[in-house]
């Protein structure tokens, strides 16, 4: 079942070994976790397809309440994903914390059941639900770069973020099977999303293993990580500069919703075509994720990612720029999925490396932490822009930022692997 | 469960996504909607119509039907259209009805319900709105997830002038004066169009930054400006003099909504007597009555009620109705 056979420690530079061959697969275990995210995405996205439709016509919600539901604690959730990646590292259970987070998901689904028309008891089972997905992606990228090889790292992000956007294509029209199938019952797309869930704990319990086998890094004799040696994590060169770049890079970019919004403004499209700008994003997210993935582990992760937001800035100066038209808009979209197909998982390939081991998750769970936090500030900053300057200059100004953002990041990146730096720190 | 081999591993897989299966597939057996009911012949020798005259319109089970207006809890008379809301005045209906099973549409009908015009619409239908002398028309939906907030909700809200056919499909497109200020921002959403007798002037809600505004409007100028803040679904009453609002106890939403009236003359507020929270944009039955759409706590609908003076006490109008309209 299991292809691969890690037989050297992880935090190897990803450009020191000798390519292996056998390792034109990836391995099982990132087939497991690739499955369970991609059941676990159809059951998220067949509830976020269905609840608008819920709140607004099934209860006669207003849309402020809807505000309300969307009171995202972001400072909690942020919380809860570093504590969750520390306990996950501390007692080396990165599959239970993982599976919590994913157990916790699929109860929000059952709670939808319970919560009636109380806004209080939706909100809370929403905030739920986030908590759960806080918590279980740094584990579950954690037990990826454990259980992949260095310099497959990047093929083995891009399969699972593939398989991941699989679910997420299919969720909505899942939901729209059962709602076709049992007419206007919403309760039914909650059940069914819950039994996915449920399926895809399952999934992970049965299939996902804790380790590979024979890694001595965090074996049963080494001590416990302290809360100390975890902060300790912040005192070292390479991942400050990582969180650095990360959330440095998380501040140039200014969000879906942002890019949509400008897009169907300047393309005049008609409203009802709005819910595609997003299919036609992850569409080309789903197709390009394996292969700039492969690509990564041919070329390097760091060009890649740049490769990324490179695409990113193009995707500003074409929201910004002359060109308009159907050719356009595709080109747009194409771009933009491109961005996230080169950055998600092959930021965190990148970043897997430079953390060691025994204190992966928590370091993963920093990353996306940092990269969750400048993303709020982003999006304030952008809409402060777009009130300021308009639509048009505040794309152009966020362009020029990711220009900005990205010879930061080079020059942050380019070497974190030198032993000792001569530069004195600015 | 490492002593577990692969093929008892995707046995107890395979076992689960069938017990799973048949949990979801029971459940829906069970919460599945009974085909729907064909639309109940009209009751009595008469077909709803539009036409002025003694009598208030709203929804029962998701179809348009009236009633006496000296008797609204009495016999009504039910049509074959299917609406989520509807409006009349002066001979002209809107109504916002399913066009398929995830899309919505905007019709605009003639005294005997007969289609006028249809517009598709984005979203999920919220508020529907007629002038007086039925000419303009507006309508309000919710669109999700195209909010910045990436997971947030955003409203639509359109104007159609039924005599020039021009359409405006999103209030967004206005320029807007904020106290006295050009302003423009991403998260400019309007709801609740009311409109004044020039039939080119109207009163909306507009809600940016977290504040949520009393705006006047110019159709022909494409303008709104504000006025003052914390006033929700404002519904202009029959002699012009005063709006009816939905107004946020403490300006807090989650507090729920006071149906209160503004004195446009005098910017006094009067409180209804109606204490329960009201999520609705009333409607004006003379000049001195509001009815209004309340939910029981499964989410039925009940058509309430109220002097419009802050005197009296509520009163349940229709039993088992929504989306009140007087027929003027």
């Amino acid at each position: 079942m299991y292809l691969s056979s890690v037989s050297r420690p992880v935090s190897d530079p990803p450009d020191a070994g000798p390519r292996r061959r056998r390792l034109a697969l990836v391995s099982g275990n990132v087939v497991a976790l690739g499955t369970v995210s991609l059941i676990t995405d159809i059951s998220a996205e067949m509830v976020a397809a269905v609840l608008p439709l819920y709140l607004v016509l099934g209860l006669q919600l207003s849309p402020v309440a809807f505000g309300v539901l969307d009171g995202v604690h972001t400072g909690a959730t942020a919380l809860l994903r570093v504590v969750g990646g520390f306990v996950a590292d501390r007692f080396r259970r990165r599959k239970l914390v993982a599976g919590v987070g994913y157990a916790l998901s699929a109860v929000a689904k059952l709670g939808l059941l319970l919560a009636g028309r109380s806004v209080p008891a939706i909100g809370a089972v929403i905030t739920v639900d986030r908590l759960g997905k806080g918590v279980r992606s740094a584990p579950r990228d954690a037990l990826i770069t454990l259980s992949t090889p260095p310099e497959a790292l990047g093929r083995a992000f891009g399969v699972h973020r593939a398989m991941d956007s699989v679910g997420a294509f299919l969720g909505p029209l899942a939901a729209f099977a059962v709602l076709l199938v049992v007419g206007q019952s919403y309760d039914a797309v909650f059940v069914t999303s819950f039994c996915l869930a449920a399926l895809a704990v399952v999934v992970l319990v049965l299939f996902v293993r804790e380790r590979p086998t024979g890694t001595a890094a965090d074996g049963p004799d080494e001590p416990r990580v302290s809360v100390r040696e975890a902060f300790g994590l912040l005192r070292s060169r390479p991942t400050r500069r990582l969180l650095l770049a990360a959330t440095m890079l998380g501040l140039a970019t200014i969000g879906d919703g942002f890019v949509y919004l400008v897009l169907q403004r300047r393309e005049d499209l008609g409203l009802r075509w709005f819910p595609l700008l997003a299919v036609g994003t992850s569409l080309a997210y789903l197709v390009l994720a394996a292969p700039l993935g492969v690509l990564a582990d041919r070329i390097g992760r760091l060009p890649v990612v740049v490769g990324g937001y490179v695409a990113l800035g193009a995707t500003y100066l074409l929201l910004s720029g002359p060109a308009h038209g159907w050719p356009a808009l595709a080109l747009t979209l194409a771009l933009y999925g491109a961005f996230y197909a080169a950055t998600d998982g092959v930021l965190i390939a990148l970043a897997g490396p430079v953390l060691p081991p025994r204190l992966r998750t928590t370091g993963i769970a920093l990353v996306q932490t940092g990269q969750a936090l400048a993303y709020l500030v982003s999006s304030v900053l952008f809409g402060l822009a777009w009130q300021a300057w308009g639509p048009q200059t505040a794309v152009r100004v966020a362009a020029v930022a990711v220009v900005g953002v990205l010879v930061v990041t080079v020059l942050l990146l380019a070497s974190p692997f030198r032993p000792a730096p001569r530069k004195v720190s600015p | 469960m490492s002593a577990m081999s692969t093929r008892a591993k995707l046995g107890v897989v395979a076992a689960s996504a069938v017990l799973l299966a048949s949990v979801a597939a029971g459940y829906a057996a069970i919460a599945a909607e009974p085909a729907r009911t064909p639309p109940p012949a009209a009751a009595g020798d008469q077909a709803v119509t539009l036409a002025p005259g003694p009598r208030l319109l709203a929804i029962t089970d998701r179809y348009v039907s009236s009633v006496a207006t000296a008797d609204p809890a009495g016999p009504r008379t039910v049509s074959g259209l299917e609406c989520l809301r509807v409006y009349a005045a002066a001979g002209t209906g809107v109504c916002l009805r399913p066009e398929t099973a995830w899309s919505y549409q905007v019709v605009v009908l003639d005294a005997a319900l007969h289609q006028k015009r249809t517009l598709s619409v984005p979203g999920l239908p919220n508020r529907a709105r007629v002038s007086a002398s039925g000419r303009m028309v507006s309508w309000t939906t919710f669109v999700g997830g195209d909010s910045y907030t990436a997971s947030g909700f955003s409203t639509r809200t359109g104007i159609l002038d039924t005599v020039t056919g021009a359409t405006v499909t999103s209030l967004e497109e206005f320029a807007i004066t904020r106290d006295g200020r050009g302003y423009r921002s991403p998260d400019v959403n309007y709801w609740g169009v009311t409109f004044t007798a020039d039939d080119n002037h109207f009163y909306a809600t507009m809600a940016t930054g977290g504040e949520r505004y009393l705006v006047r409007g110019d159709v022909a100028a494409r303008t709104v400006e504000t006025m003052r803040t914390n006033v929700e679904c404002p519904s202009l009453s029959p002699d012009g003099t005063r709006i009816a609002f939905k107004e946020a106890i403490d300006a807090d939403p989650t507090k729920g909504w006071r149906l209160s009236v503004l004195d446009l003359a005098s910017g006094r507020v009067t409180a209804t007597a109606e204490t329960t929270s009201v999520d609705d944009q009333a409607a004006w039955l003379d000049d001195a009555t509001l009815a209004y759409t309340l939910r029981q706590s499964d989410g039925r609908p009940d058509v309430f009620s109220v002097p419009a003076d802050g005197s009296g006490t509520p009163r349940l109008l229709i039993p088992g109705a929504e989306s009140p309209s007087p027929l003027t």
